[in-house]
């Protein structure tokens, strides 16, 4: 087993199903019918994403490992997820500037993902780039529209971006594990989508009369399986019918 | 060689669980039906990867060849080539037509749809063009939210991805 490359693999399932976990709450509660459509629509996505990396997580695990186990029986510190997806969804406003900074990296690292030696991410890679680049416009598009909206739309989903900001850096910042992968031809360059990401972002905050933030200190850990407070919350709902009836079937 | 036709007759019987009217020879999710060590294999794709039909389809698969005296057939899930709106086929497009949903138009390559504009769909309805996307999601994963402004009715368009 490569352990590199389970992490690696742990870090894209855990990204998708903890941000489907996450947009799953909004269902019943958005703003208006279409838009609570919307985000039960990419929740979905992220969760079909993150089934087909689990099972290949579990996969390389070999015997007794399954899909469920490593979604339902693994705690707080062997999630691999970036931090910024754990956060509480906040209000509309907060939930689209996440969606809106995270879609746009995770476009440029399916995209990247498009080019893998590994057969199984780069399969999952054609599948799901076709939804993330859908969920980068949606949320690019409802970003411009709340910058440039009202006064309070824009006061509101300005804050979001400040507070946002420091949560950014982990996804743009090479560690071992991903230096390892893309020496291996396996993983992407963050480097480069480092670049590729400010532009892309620098282009919709000016359409969406938004100020970039400028701070540089940058929160980090998610990778490695340091987490916030808020992970434990969203495990424990997650988790806790497969706990109690670990053999339940349908 | 004779049978392998003949499964593949029988899973046009086969419906999606989410649009009745196709099957899933129309929809395009049958990749591959083949003999391999003495089992027959259907290959199956994912239209979407979330689709919660999946599970269903591949049930109803077995069921219906179960039905027809195929026993241990198997349902294998591929993901390489990814599915598009391509791999449905024109009786599919049709059948959706009829049945008041859009069917995609033009080919998936087709990526105004992801960069900009919302592409111009004929109102199943009445065939009017007069129309405009209401939301970029619908009631199912494959589906966006149109609305027509000449017979006012909105409806659902099977999107082009």
């Amino acid at each position: 087993m490569n352990k590199e490359l389970l992490e690696y693999t742990l870090r894209l399932g855990d990204n998708a199903l903890i941000l489907g976990q996450r947009l799953a709450e909004w269902c019943g509660h958005g703003p208006i019918l279409e838009q609570d459509i919307a985000l039960s629509n990419i929740a979905l996505d992220h969760l079909g994403q993150a089934r087909m990396l689990l099972n290949y997580a579990a996969e390389q695990q070999g015997e007794g490992f399954t899909e469920d186990k490593v979604a339902f029986f693994r705690d707080v510190f062997e999630y691999h997820n970036l931090l910024i997806l754990e956060l509480e969804n906040g209000d509309w406003g907060k939930t689209i500037c996440r969606q809106f900074l995270f879609d746009t990296f995770n476009y440029f690292l399916y995209t990247d993902l498009l080019q893998s030696k590994d057969e199984t991410i780069r399969s999952v890679a054609q599948k799901a780039i076709k939804e993330i680049s859908y969920h980068a416009q949606w949320s690019a598009e409802w970003l411009i529209r709340l910058g440039d909206g009202t006064e309070e739309s824009h006061t509101r989903v300005q804050s979001s971006l400040n507070d946002l900001w420091e949560w950014t850096g982990e996804m743009l910042t090479p560690d071992a594990v991903d230096d390892a992968m893309l020496e291996a031809g396996i993983g992407a360059d963050l480097n480069s989508i480092k670049e590729r990401w400010h532009q892309k972002v620098d282009q919709i905050l000016e359409l969406a009369k938004l100020e970039k933030p400028s701070g540089e200190w940058m929160q980090s850990g998610g990778k490695q399986g340091d987490h916030t407070e808020y992970l434990g919350f969203v495990l424990a709902e997650m988790q806790h019918i497969p706990r109690m009836h670990p053999e339940a079937k349908w | 060689m004779q049978q392998e036709e003949q499964i593949w007759q029988w899973l046009e019987e086969v419906s999606d669980p989410e649009i009745p009217v196709l099957t899933v020879v129309d929809l395009g999710v049958i990749r591959a039906v083949e003999y391999l060590d003495e089992h027959w294999r259907i290959s199956i794709t994912p239209t979407y990867s979330g689709c919660p039909a999946m599970n269903e389809i591949e049930a109803n698969i077995l069921e219906k060849l179960k039905q027809e005296g195929i026993d241990d057939a198997q349902v294998k899930m591929v993901l390489s080539p990814a599915w598009t709106t391509d791999w449905m086929t024109e009786k599919g497009k049709q059948k959706l037509q009829d049945y008041g949903i859009a069917p995609p138009e033009g080919s998936s390559a087709d990526k105004s749809v992801l960069f900009g504009e919302a592409k111009k769909v004929t109102c199943p309805h009445c065939k009017s063009r007069d129309t405009e996307l209401i939301s970029q999601f619908g009631s199912t994963a494959c589906k966006s939210l149109y609305k027509c402004h000449d017979c006012k009715e909105p409806f659902d368009y099977f999107k082009c991805l």
